[in-house]
């Protein structure tokens, strides 16, 4: 229930204050009750405007910290796991990757431009936050149907807004994944994630260790932008949401890469002590958090603030969300090198107070204290108490047997022409994927990017995923087949996958039903997890993504960022054919899983049965692909997951510019199955890999000894695409024709009306 | 030989070139800061790609008043060898050490991609050792490169041998298809008239390492190679 702001609560004394309406709090009356009790008195209206703003489900994980505590968090290479602003993970030799994926849902369904870039710049800072210098952007994106005016618009400025932001800033942008489902109209998603590289002995952490400190607010000025914006993030989208526009902050890509740049000058110093950024929450956020985790408290001067509007009451300052800003903690002897750094760069700056050893955030404004509450009530928030109900089952659990379509070749051009499998290359052309001289595999090459680290022979593969359909047709299974096809992804690069990071988007947690998909989604991630023994570093929720004219909720969607390690650069492998003559092999068994398949959404299907997830399966298939390519027995690799065998093997053709032939007799399948569910299922735990014919018989060796099923299902051609099934002709095409199908489909959502 | 990368407030291939002279290329090269530049200290200066100044009111315009520009114009005037790569073109034309224009892309959206360009001449201290006609495999990634220029400018650098690179197809010839952002003439790079100038839009640093490249070329260490031989 939210609660109106009541007046004889204790007025702030601040002179300037001058709230023009009562304020509004969302916190609910026995949150109301709680801080009151912690705090020994009632709060003041700023107090009380901190408060709600921490005790946000955005800034406070309320609803969802209890679920995300089961999830693997632990291993050998983990250096920094959850609660700091990204996660870091050893990749040996003293390098350390940081890593972070964070959504931006509810700005950018309102303002698409703004809300994208300004996601990219908050990422960029939670990277920059432990001392690592951000060396790639992905980014997962979903929207309605493009039919939709509306979705299509979303869609031309949310790239826009990413293309902008991202190639200012000098960060590459070089993997991510788009879905168009209706479910996503009109609350569409915006998840950015970044990757850094540093070295493990230079990491800082966020937090205040050293009373005395001083404070240093470094970057845009504050203003009045963006106030309030999380508990707008924490609330579902209505007519209402128009309103809200001004809480969506504008983005200055300029000034970014001038913090980015001084951030790391000001931390080479080594008199820097701290750093965080300001993103939702604001000063508020930052102060609490950082002197929370390290046990002391602060105490600034609100009027020391560099402002760009005149008259900010203390409520102002502590809340505002303005972009581009971050807080450092400096040691007092090192105040003058470091301010000198911020200076060469021109950037404003302001010395705002202390680290203190009172627990306390004490906040005055004219020498009066406006604030003083403890760090601890504020970043530690009540649980909110969820209820789960499973979901009446909306379709039929049962798949229907289909019959073989009249034409399988026009079946697999029209599967290649839809928006979900058509190439995103107008996407990703719009965005620099190269800046940093790191990207080996680029955009459309491969599963995953492969970023060279510079001065090593190692890389990094990295790849953000998640089926939505899957998801919501079993959150379970659908969530733990995101991890799993994420795996697959940056293995199929040559890289032995380490860590993850996940971004949460569900509907409304105060609805039984999403809070069951929420709950299912996590277990199915643990699950995942711990079976491949890859440990979770960080993560980010966002709720409310919901229609309230409808009350429907977005299909739930957890996007999973994979970071692989590739130990030697002459491991890397792309998907595309390499010479006509090679064998095609396919590790894995083939069910029929057609459950949110590609194939379903092509007949206008919606239920039956998601793939089935079975930990040793995935185990076998990914070991056998990692020791194949360690091996020297593989030249092209690719994931077989979305559309089945039947898109994998075009894209796979599409990109080396060469045909194949398939008989399907030889793909390990069930015996019952018909030619279109061997084509079209999107069973997990498979992998199609090319090998020199002499290789073949060794590979084949290779995945008898770990337990995967594998046979060659065929040889890559010349020219033509041609699948059999024993002497029966199934399909045939050209992969010229296939390729120009292909491409079209995007290109035209680009164009205007 | 020594080289300046200089550095302005939002360049970001500075790093990437630095890379390439440095541990490539193996030349003496200092990342410099525009406003410490002195360009008695340098045999030749880069001006990378990027953002300068974030591209307000136009790219490169900004940095175009740099006080290190002034040191650019100098070291020009000795017959040192600069190159502006990218916005570094961008730079060079609005301090009118090159001519013409560089405006938004036919299509107007930022454009990623790895293009072919032809060498127009082996008369520049950059291509003395490209043969003429010989096609590179080079990436570009901008929003601001259709070269522009008046009809009789376009005749005079053609007259004098400036156009140094044109955009062309797998063939080697240019047409329509083959130029990514609608420059006149095909134009990817050209040199000042003493020729000790060249910019160009796509980015040789990122060509220069088999490892980086589609092709597993170096193109771009042919152009890049002739800093560590001035």
């Amino acid at each position: 229930m939210a609660l109106e702001f009541c007046p004889h609560l204790l007025k702030s004394e601040a002179p300037t204050l001058n709230l023009t309406k009562s304020l509004k709090v969302n916190l609910t009356s026995e949150e109301l009750a709680e801080a009151r009790r912690r705090l020994g008195r009632e709060p003041n209206e700023t107090e009380l405007g901190m408060i709600d703003i921490m005790w946000s489900e955005h800034c406070s994980y309320k609803s969802s910290r209890q679920a995300l505590r089961t999830l693997p968090k632990t291993g050998k290479r983990v250096v920094v796991g959850p609660g700091y602003d990204s996660g870091v993970v050893d990749i040996d030799d003293g390098d350390v990757i940081a890593f972070k994926i964070e959504s931006h849902n509810h700005p950018s369904a309102i303002e698409p431009y703004n809300g994208a870039a300004t996601g990219i710049g908050g990422i960029i800072r939670d990277i920059l936050c432990m001392n690592c210098r951000p060396i790639a952007l992905l980014d997962s994106l979903r929207f309605g149907n493009l039919e939709s005016g509306n979705s299509k618009w979303l869609f031309q400025n949310v790239v826009r807004g990413i293309a902008d932001y991202g190639n200012c800033t000098g960060i590459p942008t070089v993997a991510g994944e788009i879905e168009f489902d209706k479910s996503f109209e009109p609350n569409c998603l915006v998840n950015v994630a970044c990757i850094g590289h540093g070295k493990a002995k230079d990491l800082v952490l966020g937090r205040m260790d050293r009373p005395r400190d001083i404070i240093v607010l470094v970057g845009g000025a504050t203003g009045r932008d963006g106030i309030h914006g999380v508990t707008f993030a924490s609330r579902v989208i209505s007519e209402e949401s128009e309103l809200d526009r001004p809480a969506v902050q504008i983005g200055d890509p300029f000034t970014k890469k001038l913090v980015i740049e001084a951030t790391l000058e000001a931390l080479r110093t080594r008199k820097v002590t701290a750093v965080k950024d300001l993103g939702g929450g604001g000063l508020t956020c930052a102060l609490s958090e950082m002197s929370n985790k390290g046990g002391k408290g602060v105490e600034i001067k609100l009027d020391a603030i560099h402002v760009r509007e005149e008259d900010m009451t203390p409520y102002e300052l502590l809340l505002s969300e303005s972009q581009e800003r971050m807080l450092f903690t400096v040691d007092p002897e090192g105040q003058d090198e470091v301010l000198q750094v911020l200076d060469k760069w021109n950037l404003p700056y302001s010395v705002i107070g202390r680290v203190t050893d009172t627990e306390h955030l004490i906040a005055k404004y004219m020498d009066k204290v406006i604030v003083d509450v403890p760090s601890k009530l504020l970043t530690n928030s009540p649980l909110a108490r969820r209820t789960a109900k499973k979901p009446k089952a909306e379709s039929n659990a049962q798949t229907p047997r289909f019959t073989n379509p009249l034409n399988l070749s026009d079946t697999i051009l029209e599967m290649l022409s839809d928006p979900n499998v058509a190439t995103k290359e107008a996407v990703y052309r719009q965005y620099d994927h190269e800046v940093g001289a790191r990207t080996v595999l680029k955009p459309g090459d491969a599963d995953a990017a492969v970023l060279r680290i510079m001065g090593t022979v190692k890389a990094i593969a990295v790849k953000v995923d998640c089926n939505s359909s899957y998801c919501y047709l079993d959150p379970y299974k659908g969530h733990a087949a995101a991890v799993s096809e994420a795996a697959r992804n940056v293995v199929a690069t040559g890289a032995q996958p380490i860590a993850v990071t996940d971004c949460c988007n569900f509907g409304n947690p105060e609805k039984p039903e999403v809070y069951w998909q929420f709950k299912e989604a996590i277990r199915g991630i643990a699950y995942m997890l711990k079976g491949l023994k890859i440990p979770c570093v960080g993560g980010n929720v966002s709720f409310y993504n919901e229609d309230e004219k409808s009350g429907r909720s977005i299909k739930p969607t957890t996007t999973i960022v994979m970071l692989g390690l590739i130990e030697r650069l002459s491991l890397i492998t792309s998907m595309a054919f390499k010479r006509a003559g090679e064998s095609i092999v396919l590790v894995g068994k083939t069910f029929s899983e057609l459950g949110g398949s590609q194939y379903h959404r092509l007949i206008g299907f919606e239920g039956g049965k998601v793939p089935n997830l079975i930990i040793s399966r995935e185990r076998a298939s990914i070991r056998t692909t990692i020791e194949a390519i360690r091996s020297g027995y593989v030249t092209a690799a690719h994931d077989c997951s979305k559309g089945g065998l039947a898109i994998s093997l075009s894209e796979m053709a599409i990109k080396g510019n060469l045909g194949l032939t398939i008989d399907l007799k030889a793909v390990p399948h069930l015996q019952s199955m018909k030619a279109y569910e061997i084509l079209f299922s999107e069973s997990s735990a498979r992998f199609i890999l090319t090998s020199p014919e002499s290789q073949t018989p060794k590979l084949l060796a290779l995945a008898r000894r770990l337990g995967a099923p594998a046979a060659k299902i065929g040889k890559v051609s010349a020219s033509d695409y041609k699948i059999t099934m024993g002497k029966e002709r199934l399909a045939e095409c050209s992969v010229k024709h296939m390729r120009e199908v292909w491409q079209k489909t995007i290109p035209q959502a680009f164009e205007m009306n | 030989m020594k080289v300046a990368v200089i550095q302005f407030p939002g360049s970001n291939c500075d790093l990437d070139i630095f890379h390439v002279l440095r541990n490539v290329l193996h030349v003496e090269t200092n990342l410099v800061w525009h406003k410490n530049f002195n360009g008695t200290d340098y045999d030749s200066a880069v001006l990378p790609g990027g953002f300068s100044y974030g591209d307000y009111l136009r790219a490169g315009i900004i940095a175009a008043h740099s006080p290190a520009m002034k040191h650019i114009k100098e070291m020009a005037k000795e017959g040192k060898p600069i190159v502006g790569i990218c916005n570094g073109f961008q730079i060079l034309i609005e301090s009118g050490l090159l001519p013409g224009a560089l405006l938004r892309n036919q299509g107007t959206a930022f454009i990623c991609k790895w293009v072919k360009i032809r060498n127009e001449t082996s008369n520049t201290p950059f291509t003395k050792t490209i043969r003429k006609g010989a096609i590179l495999d080079i990436p570009i990634a901008h929003a601001e490169g259709r070269y522009v220029n008046e009809h009789d400018g376009i005749r005079e650098l053609n007259e004098n041998e400036q156009i140094v690179f044109r955009y062309v197809d797998n063939q080697g010839k240019t047409s329509e298809n083959s130029n990514p952002n609608g420059s006149m003439d095909s134009i990817a790079g050209i040199c000042s008239l003493e020729r000790n100038i060249l910019g160009l839009m796509p980015h040789p640093e990122r060509a220069s390492e088999t490892i980086l490249s589609p092709f597993s070329g170096s193109d771009g260490l042919r152009i890049l190679s002739s800093l560590a031989q001035i």
